[in-house]
């Protein structure tokens, strides 16, 4: 099994090409199919978790072959601490979402051969070692996601303003802002790849795109010497990065694209996508200019921005009226959370951090699987417009208790260690004063009490709405997606060690060499 | 010991799990499983208590900690505390859970959501468990927001009800305000001492690594907390409206245990707290006391009279622990959780009765309903300080406190004043409940027609709750267990350790005889002036409220406290929201959309540019060209005669230029 993370990739692939040679009308066989390779990708996932060697820093799952020779490019996979908590994420929601897309009755094929492609890309992009490959994935993702915005999303509509939105108009907004800032990304990395040298002694020649040698700076040659041309490639990278997580301002594209987006896509895309962001900076920005992460106002920069994340997208949130709007905004307020952790450059803050990226991965994924089980039945998401379902369907009210519980960060559910280490690494840190930041970020906590208990009154409490005295509960295949997202939300809040054990040694040497790069030691000042 | 205490915590907790899935399907829809695991629970903590009783030692504790979080460089521990003080409140907790359970089998019987009831006073009970059971910051706050929770799902029960949801919410999000201000003190505690245990945190500030202002700061931050949870002055809005949930809820969680978790939480890190610390706590319980006091003189409903006695009572608790009574502050914690049960559960009684909760609706129910009325007197006398009930003893140790500490430093007597003013107050309203409940002739003759004495499932909890309330622990031999803490004794040999207040022996006999005496006379006046006004009609209670209307508006609105929230942090909150959101609309999206159109109007502009211009400028060379051609095309005639006079003529031509 050497070849492991080249097999958990590309499998979905193999589906695709079946899934393609099905006649289209078959639609239960392409949904068997689909479900069938993301479920063998869940078996490999935890094939992974199982042999994964926790105590280790090194890259593992090894694979490495040229690829174009003459530009030093390579088919390098490996993972590590940090990455595999994401494919276990990435593999695990790939799975759930296939049963939430089983009502999907518009052109079947294209929808899971899209799915698949997605999951292909996404597998990808933490699973490769290359920049030029994780580059390759990071675009992959981008047009499966676009046509599933596009074509399966709500249909296009002209607003009582004028403006045109809808499916189509989201999936542009987003392909086109991700865009932007994959651009950003690419001069970074060409500018990482032409200034770094593997072999010393023949200056100029032997570049290279593969990460690890990318992180090592004392291979950083040429204009990387100079501080201000570090800071210029962070500053790039840091725009590319922000738009996916995303950060504010570069957010607006999240609303929409999740409003417009069906169950599923918004699953994948809250829950996997927006970590690609973080990953991004903690895999290339920080190890590859720690120097430049350290800076002042960048370290200041991303807390603020954090900061910002929490209060401003909690206060939009509290603000919504559409259901998938305001857990879009709630996915903004508690992205902001990773951001502080990470910005403290602490074990506590890091670890925290990437445990906020795992756990709200599974519970903003069943915000919104729940929020399509009432939109299935209801067919509109208007807040105001529910009221006493509580009586009617007493399951689906637990379901949403739990899941909004653990979004506001109560004790004994995930969320709650996440946010609270992230929060203590913050106000903890020896390298910055984070000390009023946080405080202030602590703000959040309450108003997102203060907003999900208003929506949760609004819809579930007070008398049932006579419109829904029919309402059907929340059904078998529903429970199905949504059961094992809620066991692990409880597990994980009461023991979260699984979890922490696998990344913390991989983070603890993160934070380490961030710490001990010196730009002024290393002679870059 | 620790077996015990883990079953304790874990019974409640397999209770829940057990009745929030398979509750509906069992017999009597498992009403016994919460009840029976609760009075487990409490067979369980008597060995502790006896232990504890047995040693007879200030220092009594046994402790486990097991590795939960493991950092690499920070090690969260789980770990469970066991001394004098937590073996009383596992009895305090199990016992007035216990019966509060076997009540609520009366209480409750024809609610279609039984088992859920069950199953949310079981979830309860482990969290407040948790809360006694723990030994750190870490775990003390995972449980405290807990019991935040259960206090929710039960407030909400009937959540049909909008006042019922709207009174959960707000409880939980005004908790969760004190909360976060907790947090931030465990903050600053946890990033300068590196731990969360309780002991190595008092060891951290007795060698003196957080000392000074940021020591303050933590202290009041913790503080705050317990201000969220003992709904203290000014978060105290949360717990009258908390009245919503079914009455035997409001005698565990709002009068009993949960809100005396902020005095317990007090207690147990009372070490932490500077002098100065000490006397933001004294200050706001003697607010508290005193303002939920003169509320609870005007109120109507029964169950609102006891709320504010409650948060009036907590006030109490705090002067006590803010002016150094420690002891005084938990024995009064402890003997108001039994009274308090005991006046709830007769509330619960006479409501479950006359299906009514307004005082206007009752009266004259002392001859149908003597149980309730006995116990509910005893409970009454108990609340108001009268000896030899349980409250004297207590809330005298408390005035004496505040006696002492008035004496020593006498710019804060004000403190011990008003705790008596307040004092004075509970006979009186309490005793008003009584006459106006109990007293009299009936006021609604068809409720009095229906009432009648609750089944004995109700009235042997009150029995057992009204023995507590006449009989009392010993006043010495709590004293000598609930030692007040030095934090001297954590500190490191060889540190020398400022203890926030000296002790005053002599100040202190002084202080024990004057506040026995006053506080006797105060509860005596309270209790005359209301048996004046409402028993004896000598004072008309309606003249004097006329003529002090002013006041009486003022205590009839609650000192306007909701309104003023609600005109400031609530509408400020929505107010900045709504604004936030259309400027991400307007603004930021704005932008981005703006940016999008100006792209494509440049597109189109660059597209009409490249169709005019650029194209045009290609076409007018084929245009030019063409033109040329179209003329030139004119002279190929086809004539062969045409030709030749062309030909000759050019020759002319190149001839005469040839010339020149």
């Amino acid at each position: 099994m050497n070849k492991v993370l080249t097999l958990i990739t590309f499998l979905p692939m193999v589906g695709i090409l079946l899934i393609l040679l099905v006649p289209k009308n078959n639609k239960t066989l392409i949904r068997v199919l689909a479900a069938t390779f993301t479920g063998l990708q869940v078996l490999i996932a935890v094939w992974i978790y199982i042999n994964f060697d926790s105590g280790t820093t090194s890259m593992q799952f090894r694979e490495q072959y040229k690829w174009i020779p003459s530009f030093n490019i390579e088919y390098f996979m490996g993972i590590d601490g940090l990455s595999v908590t994401m494919v276990l994420l990435t593999a695990f929601l790939s799975f759930i979402c296939i049963f939430a897309s089983w009502g999907i009755n518009k052109g079947v094929k294209g929808y899971f051969a899209m799915f698949l492609l997605l999951d292909t890309g996404m597998m990808g992009v933490f699973c490769s070692l290359d920049f030029f490959l994780f580059y390759i994935f990071w675009e992959v993702m981008l047009l499966p996601m676009y046509f599933l915005i596009g074509i399966w999303g709500s249909p296009s509509r002209v607003e009582p303003d004028g403006k045109v939105r809808g499916g189509p108009y989201a999936a542009i907004k987003f392909f086109l802002y991700t865009l932007f800032g994959s651009v950003l990304m690419l001069i970074a990395m060409l500018v990482l790849y032409f200034n770094v040298d593997i072999d010393p002694n023949t200056p100029g020649i032997q570049h290279t795109f593969n990460m690890l040698h990318l992180m090592d700076q004392s291979l950083h040659t040429g204009v990387l010497n100079d501080f201000n041309v570090r800071l210029w490639v962070y500053a790039a990278l840091f725009v590319g990065f922000a738009i996916k997580v995303p950060l504010f301002p570069f957010h607006t594209w999240l609303p929409d694209a999740h409003v417009e987006a069906p169950t599923a896509v918004s699953v994948i895309l809250a829950g996997v996508l927006l970590k690609m962001g973080t990953y991004g900076m903690l895999r290339i920005s920080f190890p590859m200019l720690p120097d430049a992460m350290k800076w002042e106002y960048f370290a200041y920069g991303l807390a603020i921005l954090g900061v910002i994340n929490i209060i401003y997208g909690a206060f939009c949130a509290m603000a919504q009226t559409d259901l998938k709007k305001l857990v879009a905004y709630s996915s903004i307020s508690h992205m902001g959370i990773v951001l502080l952790g990470m910005s403290g450059l602490t074990s506590l803050g890091m670890n925290g951090a990437v445990m906020q990226m795992f756990n709200h991965g599974t519970g903003t994924a069943m915000l919104f699987l729940l929020v399509g089980v009432i939109y299935d039945r209801a067919h509109h998401r208007n807040i105001d417009g529910f009221g006493g379902l509580a009586v009617r369907m007493p399951i689906y009210t637990a379901a949403m208790s739990l899941a909004f519980f653990a979004g506001l960060g109560l004790p004994g559910l995930s969320s709650f260690m996440s946010e609270v280490f992230s929060f203590l690494g913050a106000f903890g840190s020896e390298m910055f004063n984070l000390k009023a930041i946080t405080i202030i970020s602590t703000i959040g906590i309450v108003l997102t009490a203060g907003y999900f208990l208003w929506t949760f009154q609004r819809m579930f409490l007070g008398e049932l709405n006579p419109k829904y005295k029919d309402l059907p509960d929340i059904n078998g295949r529903e429970l199905f997606t949504i059961i094992p997202l809620g066991i692990i939300i409880i597990f994980l809040g009461i023991y979260p060690a699984p979890l922490l054990n696998l990344m913390k040694t991989s983070l603890n040497e993160l934070v380490e060499v961030i710490k001990a790069a010196d730009p002024i030691l290393l002679g870059l000042q | 010991m620790i077996t015990n205490a883990i079953l304790i915590l874990l019974l409640p907790l397999l209770a829940f799990t057990i009745q929030i899935f398979i509750g509906k399907r069992l017999p009597r829809k498992g009403d016994w499983v919460s009840t029976g695991a609760m009075f487990l629970a409490f067979f369980l903590a008597v060995p502790i208590l006896i232990q504890a009783l047995s040693s007879y030692d200030p220092n009594f504790k046994i402790t486990q900690s097991w590795e939960w979080i493991n950092f690499g460089a920070v090690n969260v521990t789980f770990g469970i505390h066991i001394d004098n003080l937590t073996a009383i409140m596992l009895i305090v907790v199990t016992l007035i859970s216990s019966l509060i359970h076997l009540y609520s089998i009366g209480y409750m019987h024809d609610d279609p959501r039984y088992n859920r009831y069950f199953a949310y006073l079981s979830i309860f009970s482990f969290s407040m468990l948790g809360l006694i059971l723990v030994d750190g910051f870490f775990g003390i706050y995972i449980f405290w927001e807990l019991v935040g929770l259960s206090s929710y799902l039960l407030i909400g029960f009937w959540f049909e009800k909008n006042s019922a949801a709207n009174a959960a919410k707000k409880a939980f999000i005004t908790n969760r305000i004190g909360d976060v201000a907790m947090f931030a003190g465990i903050l600053i505690i946890f990033t300068t001492l590196g731990v969360f245990n309780f002991e190595e945190v008092f060891r951290g500030i007795a060698d003196g690594q957080l000392s000074g202002g940021l020591l303050t700061a933590a202290g009041i931050l913790i503080f705050m907390g317990a201000v969220g949870k003992s709904a203290q002055f000014p978060l105290h809005v949360w717990l009258p409206d908390a009245m919503e949930g079914p009455t035997p809820v409001s005698a565990l969680i709002h009068a009993a245990t949960m809100v005396a978790a902020g005095v317990y939480m007090v207690g147990r890190t009372f070490v932490i707290y500077t002098a100065d610390a000490l006397l933001v706590i004294a200050y706001i319980g003697t607010i508290t006391a005193f303002m939920a006091a003169t509320i609870a003189l005007v109120q109507k409903d029964i169950k609102r009279v006891l709320a504010y006695s409650t948060v009036s009572q907590l006030g109490f608790m705090m002067v006590g622990l803010g002016t150094g009574g420690y002891t005084a502050g938990l024995f009064h914690l402890i003997t108001h959780a039994f009274f308090k049960a005991l006046l709830f559960l007769g509330s619960g009684s006479v409501i479950h009765a006359v299906h009514s909760q307004e005082m206007d609706d009752m009266g004259g129910l002392r001859k149908k309903m003597p149980i309730t009325f006995w116990t509910f007197l005893i409970g009454t006398l108990a609340i108001s300080g009268v000896p030899p009930f349980s409250g004297f003893w207590s809330k005298d140790a408390i005035l004496a406190s505040a006696l002492e500490f008035g004496m020593v430093n006498p710019t804060h007597m004000v403190i011990f004043v008003v705790t008596l003013l307040a004092a004075g107050m509970t006979g009186f309203y309490m005793l008003r409940a009584v006459y106006l409940t109990f007293g009299g002739e009936p006021r609604d003759k068809k409720k009095f027609d229906h009432a009648h004495e609750s089944p004995l499932v109700m009235t042997i909890p009150l029995c057992v709750l009204a023995l507590f309330a006449v009989g009392t622990i010993w006043w010495g031999w709590l004293e000598h267990l609930l030692t007040k803490p030095e934090l001297s004794s954590y500190a490191s040999s060889g540190v020398q350790v400022l203890e926030a207040g000296g002790g005053h022996p002599d100040v202190a006999h002084t202080a024990h005889k004057i506040a026995m005496f006053s506080s006797i006379a105060i509860a005596g006046l309270g209790i005359l002036l209301s048996t004046l006004v409402y028993h004896w009609k000598k004072i008309s209670a309606e003249a004097w409220g006329r003529r002090l209307k002013p006041i009486y508006t003022l205590f009839w609105n609650k000192y306007y406290f909701d309104e003023l929230y609600g005109a400031t942090v609530i509408a400020g909150t929505l107010f900045i929201s709504k604004i936030s959101s259309l400027f991400d609309m307007k603004v930021i999206d704005g932008f981005v959309n703006a940016v999008a159109r100006i792209t494509t109007r440049f597109a189109f502009g660059n597209g009409r540019f490249d169709i005019k211009i650029i194209d045009g400028m290609v076409n007018l060379v084929a245009r030019v060209i063409g033109f040329f051609g179209a003329q030139l095309r004119t002279i190929q005639t086809g004539r062969v005669q045409n030709y030749i006079l062309m030909a000759l003529a050019a020759v002319v031509i190149l001839f005469i230029i040839q010339q020149f």
